[in-house]
């Protein structure tokens, strides 16, 4: 019933592919609103009048905001949906899974943002952060094909999306992610042969185009 | 059942109050060891916490968890009684939300008019007055977050509830007053008068007195803010 499930959504945002992903693995049919961030709609402002930001999930009419509370929220609602779920069901590793996705949203975000934004001593110095931080996940992954182990879950969702931001880390930073961090590469690899993500993620050189439009744009001012 | 708990923690952080609310609230028994953040990280921190370095640490059984409102989620699904966190995924949701948005935005910015050059603190007091303001539409007339019972967010929002009026003593800096924000500054009544919480703050006088002590040392320049 896609009039049940509406995402304000924008296609360049990783935290909106998170949601996108969690949707497609679980089979969810929704509508997909694209909002237009340098004019939000009314029903953005209505529904994150916190944040007046995407993404927002709206579930019979009430919003759900914050990209991993919607997943954790999708995981639960919707449980019969795949015989996995996103979450591991033992709380030892869902508290583990978690504290994955948030080291994404305080360290990969934040430094990659400075990566491919900043320039000089700024860059330079998020640059190193990215590549230690990227190498402290590839730890964690391990020899396991994911984040969750032998099924795709809530740790990949967080993560890959900032796959799409590989070109414009690479191009801007000077530097070669799978040179740094093979498995890791392999693991988005692995993550973009599933149709959830692949349908999800836009392509890497658009990502590049739209993020130096946004730099250019912050640096005019 | 031969658990083993324990906190690793320091006395006056709100994050690592947010795991001893949490677990006294469910009279889950734990050893307490005290970190002292402002010298040498120990050993056994660094082991359990490698990536971050922070308490609070909790770990059961020999496992680490880590990362205050993590552990808050795992100590809900561990010990089942007096569940912090509403039962039906919306409400689940929404608790998760405001939690978020304390450490998000909140925290930073209550505590930022208390440390920043004088040329800032208007801006600051502002933003921080905000927040607040948001915080009281958040608890929407309800004795607590979590309704008739502490939850989720009224443990995390524990600096409000209890730091942010001591800094204020000690500052005379008033960012939460019972004129400017009436439910909320009653919120931070029922909270510390309420059973558990009460018996395990931070005493009130041994904080004030830290208050002073940090402020001296950030204003001689020994720490940063």
């Amino acid at each position: 019933m896609a009039d049940e499930l509406v995402l304000l959504d924008f296609w360049h945002s990783p935290f909106a592919m998170r949601v996108r992903i969690a949707l497609a693995e679980k089979g969810i049919e929704y509508e997909s609103r694209e909002e237009d961030l340098s004019n939000k709609s009314s029903l953005l402002l209505k529904m994150n009048p916190v944040y007046k930001q995407i993404p927002v999930l709206i579930h019979r009419g009430r919003p759900v905001c914050e990209s991993l509370i919607i997943v954790e929220y999708i995981d639960e609602v919707w449980p019969h949906k795949s015989p996995l779920r996103l979450l591991p069901s033992s709380p030892y590793d869902k508290a583990n899974a978690m504290f994955w996705a948030d080291y994404v949203d305080k360290k990969i975000y934040p430094s990659g943002k400075l990566v491919w934004g900043a320039t000089g001593e700024v860059q330079e110095a998020a640059k190193k952060e990215m590549i230690e931080n990227l190498k402290e996940l590839e730890g964690e992954l391990g020899d396991k094909p994911y984040f969750g182990g032998e099924s795709f879950g809530f740790t990949d969702v967080a993560l890959i999306p900032f796959y799409t931001w590989f070109y414009a880390l690479e191009t801007c930073g000077d530097f070669s992610i799978i040179e740094e961090c093979p498995k890791l590469v392999a693991w988005t690899k692995r993550c973009m042969q599933r149709e959830s993500v692949s349908k999800s993620l836009p392509d890497q050189y658009k990502v590049y185009c739209f993020l130096m439009e946004l730099k250019n744009k912050f640096e005019a001012k | 059942m031969g658990e083993e708990v324990k906190v690793f923690g320091f006395w006056s952080s709100p994050y690592t109050l947010r795991a001893v609310l949490a677990l006294r609230l469910k009279g889950v028994p734990y050893e307490y060891v005290e970190e002292n953040v402002l010298g040498n990280k120990s050993p056994l921190l660094l082991k359990y916490n490698p990536i971050h370095k922070k308490v609070p640490v909790l770990l059961h059984n020999g496992k680490p968890i880590v990362e205050s409102l993590v552990i808050l989620e795992y100590i809900d699904e561990i010990w089942k009684s007096k569940p912090i966190l509403p039962k039906h995924p919306y409400d689940k949701a929404m608790a998760r939300f405001w939690a978020k948005f304390f450490d998000d935005k909140c925290m930073p910015a209550v505590w930022k008019p208390f440390w920043c050059p004088e040329d800032e603190r208007e801006k600051a007091v502002e933003e921080a007055c905000q927040c607040l303001k948001t915080l009281e539409t958040a608890l929407n007339g309800k004795r607590f977050f979590g309704g008739e019972e502490i939850g989720l967010v009224d443990i995390a929002a524990n600096f409000v509830g209890f730091f942010l009026r001591t800094m204020q003593e000690v500052t005379g800096l008033e960012l939460l007053s019972a004129e400017k924000f009436p439910h909320l500054f009653k919120w931070t009544d029922e909270f510390v008068n309420h059973s558990v919480v009460k018996e395990n703050l931070p005493p009130r006088d041994k904080q004030l007195e830290f208050n002073r002590v940090i402020i001296a040392k950030y204003e001689a320049g020994e720490i940063k803010a």
